[in-house]
């Protein structure tokens, strides 16, 4: 068992990493990286804006985007990809690749998600942060832009981060729609080996698994480290501990 | 193009028992796989709350692995690899019976079980110590504690995180499509392929997934609203 998933690791281990690349589209573990980066990078804007909308009194923004939050809550990234694979050729007037279906797919759907992180972080936030930047004269958006955003941001570093792991684990159902990610590479080699279904999709899992596991760990560690500077920015300084008022007893002779 | 017609495809009673088969095959896997997911994480949270280091390691890694591997690579694993390594006849027997959903219900179940008890054990900490000590001091014996004052406040606190993971996994119902299980997205397919109506059945299929994800939302906010009490801050 152990064996076969050696012999098919050192046989395909360049059609998983990259694909079928220098002859084809670039595939594998590749197009999964860059398809959750470019799916993020791309959703951070949308969501800001939407978060915005979504805290905004005015109805005008308010509903469309609270509409849009709660349909990619709502229905399967399944249908949604359905569905831009459906429209996107109708709206610009001429085919698009499995790829770039997927690429807007995501930045809907995890604009959407990252929306709600984000209006959540704004709302952690004291109320006091907003009133002092209004009462210096900044107006509604200079204060979300200079005051607001740039605290509630970094407070949420770290669920940007299994965000971004959530994105690797969506990049899956582009198999659906033939982009030729980790999942469509393993998929290749499972119709061209036939008999060894079990370590192929084992081999599968334990990539995502190593992928997504380091990600958490380090999101789950970044988070640790703002919550130690939040505490030390309420408390005393960062780094050298406040001088006690009492000296406490020493515990050793 | 044709013109939009939803009535076309309502009215068709072929399409329309395509589409009530499908939704009833994915609400049998999201009910199935809920019910075994539930019981799974309750299972797994007594396994953690245990002081045995070993079984603790065991069901973090259960929580791990679940958590960090795409829920469709699980089920691809459970229907074309583990199905695999069964004996001939039951494979057989899994061909017969409609055994892509069997598994759809299994790998969604065992995934979804590793959210609920994360949720649960979460809900569970959150519980000042003195309520376990209070408890206990009242003459409760451990699991009595457990089952009339502790776990009722931590189902409480876990409510909203149970709901949203209780739609993700209506929703993740989906992914059974890819392993040929005759679900919802699945009939939607079939009905474009034969209609050429892909506006109209993709607008029925998300309505009615909308349907349901907003009715589960709802019932969790009316839970919510039930067992909320004035908690002294």
């Amino acid at each position: 068992m152990l064996t076969d998933v050696f012999d098919i690791l050192r046989d395909n281990w360049l059609l998983l990493l990259v694909g079928q690349f220098p002859n084809g589209p670039l595939g594998g573990i590749a197009c999964t990286l860059i398809l959750s980066v470019l799916g993020i990078v791309l959703a951070f804007p949308l969501s800001v804006a939407l978060a915005l909308a979504r805290l905004s009194p005015w109805r005008l923004l308010n509903w469309p985007a609270t509409a849009l939050v709660y349909i990619a809550r709502g229905v399967p990234l399944l249908m949604i990809i359905l569905w831009v694979y459906f429209l996107v050729p109708l709206l610009i007037g001429h085919n698009v690749s499995g790829f770039v279906t997927m690429l807007c797919t995501l930045v809907l759907y995890e604009g959407a998600y990252l929306a709600e992180v984000v209006r959540a972080g704004i709302e952690a936030l004291p109320n006091g942060q907003m009133e002092a930047a209004r009462a210096l004269g900044h107006s509604h958006l200079g204060a979300m832009r200079l005051v607001i955003l740039p605290q509630a941001l970094f407070n949420m570093l770290p669920s940007m981060l299994s965000q971004f792991v959530s994105t690797i684990k969506e990049t899956t159902l582009g198999y659906v729609i033939n982009v030729p990610e980790l999942t469509f590479a393993a998929n290749q080699i499972n119709n061209q080996l036939l008999t060894k279904p079990f370590q192929v999709f084992f081999i599968l899992a334990i990539i995502y698994f190593v992928v997504c596991w380091s990600l958490t760990r380090a999101a789950t560690a970044l988070e640790r480290r703002i919550a130690a500077r939040r505490a030390g920015l309420a408390g005393a300084k960062p780094g050298k501990p406040a001088p006690l008022a009492v000296q406490p007893l020493s515990a050793e002779p | 193009m044709k013109g939009f017609d939803l009535m076309a495809i309502l009215l068709n009673p072929e399409f329309r028992s395509m589409l009530v088969h499908g939704l009833q095959v994915t609400l049998t896997i999201a009910a199935c796989s809920w019910l075994l997911a539930m019981a799974l994480a309750v299972v797994l949270l007594v396994i953690r709350l245990s002081p045995s280091r070993i079984t603790e390691r065991v069901v973090a890694g259960y929580v791990s692995y679940h958590q960090n591997v795409p829920t469709l690579v699980q089920l691809m694993l459970w229907y074309f690899g583990i199905s695999s390594l069964l004996p001939g006849a039951l494979q057989g027997w899994l061909g017969e019976h409609s055994g892509e959903a069997l598994f759809a219900i299994i790998g969604l179940g065992l995934c979804q079980a590793a959210y609920f008890s994360e949720d649960l054990r979460s809900g569970l900490r959150s519980i000042p110590a003195g309520q376990a000590e209070a408890a206990r001091a009242l003459g409760h014996s451990y699991i009595g504690s457990m089952r009339h004052v502790l776990m009722p406040q931590a189902v409480r606190n876990a409510l909203p995180a149970l709901v949203n993971h209780s739609v993700s996994l209506f929703k993740n119902s989906s992914l059974a499509m890819a392993i040929g299980a005759a679900e919802l997205t699945h009939a939607v397919k079939e009905v474009e392929n034969q209609s050429f109506r892909a506006f109209e059945s993709y607008l029925l299929a998300t309505m009615l997934y909308l349907v349901f994800s907003l009715l589960i939302m709802a019932v969790g906010a009316w839970l919510g609203q039930r067992t909320r009490v004035a908690t002294a801050r």
